[in-house]
């Protein structure tokens, strides 16, 4: 039987056959046409996937050049705004970073494109569609297209290596076990712990941790990367290898990344584009060379790392005179 | 922990369960399955009833023969009427068999004792058993006693 | 702690109450999606077979062995008390009577609550300090279906074979004492407790206390986790919490549902 796909499905077929034509593995729903195949993303076993796009249903952007979009997005928590009104475009098959001090809401940001969270107000597209109305359902079905990798790695402490890494594989596709471990294998290959598979997660250090959290985010090959603040805690070794993978995976893959960071000199030597949130607000974008000589003085301060400027040294206290003296407390 | 082991623990947890719930059910409670079949009915009208439950035990020579199932008033001549199954098995009771409340131990439970005529026909299904004598109230005792000894000190 | 006024006090006591009411209300709305919504990607019965395994086996020894001495000291405590009014034959009844309607179903639901419910509780709010359950949710798999669903029917389903389990061996236990030691007539401690429990009255009610408690408990304990503030004082605090809402739950429960099955007063 074959499977209509609706958009950016993925679905695994032979090289040699495709999608659409002749309708050997799969065919595009009606009102979708088919995109495209990409071959042979793994040489070794002839896979490549199928995609599906368009639709009158669908709210397609314009500017496709978008894999996600912010409209005007307010996002409050309890009686504190984290974002007002604001606008940002990530743009396909790059590396985008976003960056800013401690508490701008960057992870809430990440949280707010995986439609974890809902804005307040405004809109939130993802390759052209709103996953915030999307029902329960949906919604996890929509988030095959992403991966994320979280700050711990997040690995599923009761399964060993290979199992984590196998399980969206197990969760949403039907390939034989062998297909799978074949798979896990190429994954694990390419953030460089194939000798790990059959290790528990409570015996990898931090760092390996997270690149089998970061295989486990790849395994189902999807558009979207999000990394949510992945050289935190990290040492040097740990971080050079995490920014070479980013990097790597983004080329050869040919998906779009986000990076959600305050790590700068990492960040900003990966990055094509970078947004700078403070403030409810976008302070700047652009490339990393275009911040550095930016004239906004928070966003200088940010880059530059400097201690004192618009966001102060000293947290807001009385007159240091009047509180020595005085004696008010204890 | 192997899959396999797991299951087998799971499923024999399930079993012992069960198998608790049964024994409760039949040996603890003494559930009896196939009830009704064995038994027929038969009435008996008392003065006083008081202190009989349903599900008190009939017996005849000490024998349980059946169980009280149900205790109503009689509308029209204000008695108890108190409805017995009887085992099919004990088919043969005259039908002058008087039934009389009375009570296990000092302070126990009442139940039906029935004790046999003389006369040769048999009670049927839903029968009227006419000879009965109620259950010993307390007060009535006491006053008896206290009246005969006021009339013996005459 | 900075000094409130009566007025402070008045709204912080306020907030509160409506922090309970709407943490009720969350609970409610996520036990219909738990229950209630389409079965989702990766769940199957391998997981409630393995949530049986750690909820349910696992207990069976804190289960038997409470069952055992409880139904021990009953019988112990019954002959003493009973020996005085010449009526020690009654011990059977009087053991079985009371694991049966009261004791049997409370205590395993405490136990239970004890022993599963907080380990249910810190196993959840560690998964999701851990972001297992946003990692979850973000490979697309329900975490409510895939995590919660099991867990609430592996206590469901366990509880009410533990309290029976309990039960039986309670007055296996109580025989032992009674006839073994204590020399009460072997017919009697077994003919008097047959003849005076009622299998509508006595085992039913117990096993539907059993069930109901079987729901309270697991959801608080189940609820609790899944709602935590991710830290570890959290957790902390969820369990704590789960093992006193459930038994003041149980207790009074135990009460409403006592006086509506035995109380035709």
């Amino acid at each position: 039987m074959l499977k209509p796909l609706s958009a950016y499905s993925v679905v695994w077929f032979r090289a040699g056959t495709g999608c659409d034509e002749g309708g050997q593995n799969a065919i595009c729903r009606q009102d979708f046409s088919c995109i495209g195949h990409s071959g042979t993303i793994h040489p070794f076993m002839h896979i490549g996937r199928c995609r599906c796009a368009g639709g009158t249903r669908q709210h397609m952007t314009t500017d496709t050049d978008s894999a996600v979009e912010l409209r005007g997005v307010t996002f409050r928590r309890g009686t504190r705004a984290i974002f007002e009104g604001i606008d940002l475009r990530i743009p396909r098959g790059q590396v985008t970073g976003i960056m800013g001090p401690s508490g701008c809401g960057k992870t809430t940001l990440l949280r707010l494109i995986a439609a974890q969270l809902k804005p307040h107000k405004g809109e939130l597209l993802v390759n052209g569609q709103n996953l915030h109305a999307l029902s329960r359902g949906r919604l996890f079905e929509a988030r095959k297209q992403f991966g994320v990798l979280f700050q711990s790695g997040a690995l599923f402490t009761d399964m060993n290596v290979f199992e984590n890494v196998a399980f969206p594989l197990r969760v949403h596709t039907q390939l034989t076990d062998e297909l799978i471990r074949d798979i896990v294998l190429m994954k694990l290959q390419a953030v460089g712990l194939r000798g790990a598979i059959d290790l528990m997660p409570d015996e990898l250090s931090g760092g390996m941790k997270r690149r089998v959290a970061l295989a486990r985010a790849i395994a189902l090959d999807p558009d979207i990367l999000l990394y949510d603040e992945p050289f935190v805690g990290q040492d040097p070794i740990a971080k050079g290898v995490l920014v070479r993978l980013i990097r790597l995976l983004n080329d050869a893959l040919g998906i779009t990344s986000i990076v959600v960071s305050h790590d700068l000199a990492e960040t900003a030597s990966i990055a094509d584009y970078l947004y700078v949130v403070g403030d409810r607000q976008v302070l700047g974008q652009g490339s990393p060379e275009e911040l550095m000589n930016s004239g906004d003085p928070r966003i200088l301060q940010f880059m530059q790392g400097s201690p004192d400027g618009p966001v102060p040294f000293h947290f807001n206290a009385p007159d240091y005179r009047t509180d020595l003296l005085g004696g008010n407390h204890g | 922990m192997r899959t396999r082991a797991l299951e087998l623990s799971v499923g024999l947890f399930i079993l012992a369960g069960i198998a608790a719930l049964l024994l409760l059910a039949l040996r603890v409670s003494g559930l009896t399955l196939g009830g009704q079949d064995n038994t027929y009915t038969l009435y008996a009208n008392f003065d006083n009833v008081a202190g009989l439950t349903t599900r008190g035990k009939v017996t005849m020579a000490g024998v349980t023969v059946g169980k009280v199932q149900k205790i109503t008033l009689d509308h029209d001549s204000f008695m108890g009427r108190v409805e017995l199954a009887i085992d099919k098995q004990v088919d043969n009771l005259p039908t002058d068999t008087t039934a009389s409340i009375v009570t296990a131990g000092l302070l126990g439970e009442k139940y039906i004792s029935l004790s046999v005529g003389g006369e040769d026909d048999v009670l049927a299904h839903n029968d009227e058993i006419y000879d009965t004598q109620s259950s010993l109230v307390l007060e009535e005792l006491i006053g008896k006693f206290l009246m005969n000894s006021v009339n013996t000190n005459d | 702690m900075a000094k409130h006024s009566a007025l402070e006090r008045l709204q912080l006591l306020g907030r509160a109450g409506i922090d309970v009411i709407g943490a009720m209300g969350r609970s409610g709305i996520t036990l219909m999606h738990v229950l209630f919504g389409r079965r989702g990607a990766g769940t199957g019965w391998h997981l409630l077979v393995r949530q049986l395994y750690f909820v349910g086996v696992l207990s069976l020894a804190i289960i038997v062995v409470s069952g055992l001495f409880i139904g021990m000291v009953l019988a112990l405590q019954g002959y003493t008390i009973l020996v005085d009014f010449g009526s020690e034959q009654a011990v059977g009844q009087m053991v079985a009577l009371t694991l049966l309607r009261e004791l049997g179903p409370v205590v395993t639901a405490l136990l239970f609550a004890g022993r599963a419910g907080s380990a249910l509780t810190a196993e959840i709010g560690n998964m999701k300090s851990t972001e297992q359950l946003s990692s979850l949710e973000m490979i697309g798999v329900d975490p409510l279906k895939y995590i919660i669903a099991p867990r609430l029917w592996a206590g469901f389903i366990s509880m009410p074979l533990l309290s029976a389990i309990f039960t039986v061996v309670g007055i296996w236990g109580g025989a032992m004492v009674a006839v073994d030691w204590l020399g009460v007539y072997e017919g009697s401690y077994w003919g008097n407790m047959i003849a005076s429990v009622d299998f509508h009255k006595d085992v039913i009610n117990g096993m539907i206390k059993s069930v109901v408690f079987a729901f309270v408990v697991t959801w608080i304990a189940v609820f609790q986790g899944y709602d935590c503030v991710p830290n570890s004082e959290g957790i902390s605090r969820a369990t704590t919490r789960t093992v006193v809402y459930a038994s003041l739950a149980v207790l009074g429960l135990d009460f409403v549902l006592t006086a509506l099955m035995f109380g035709d007063f």
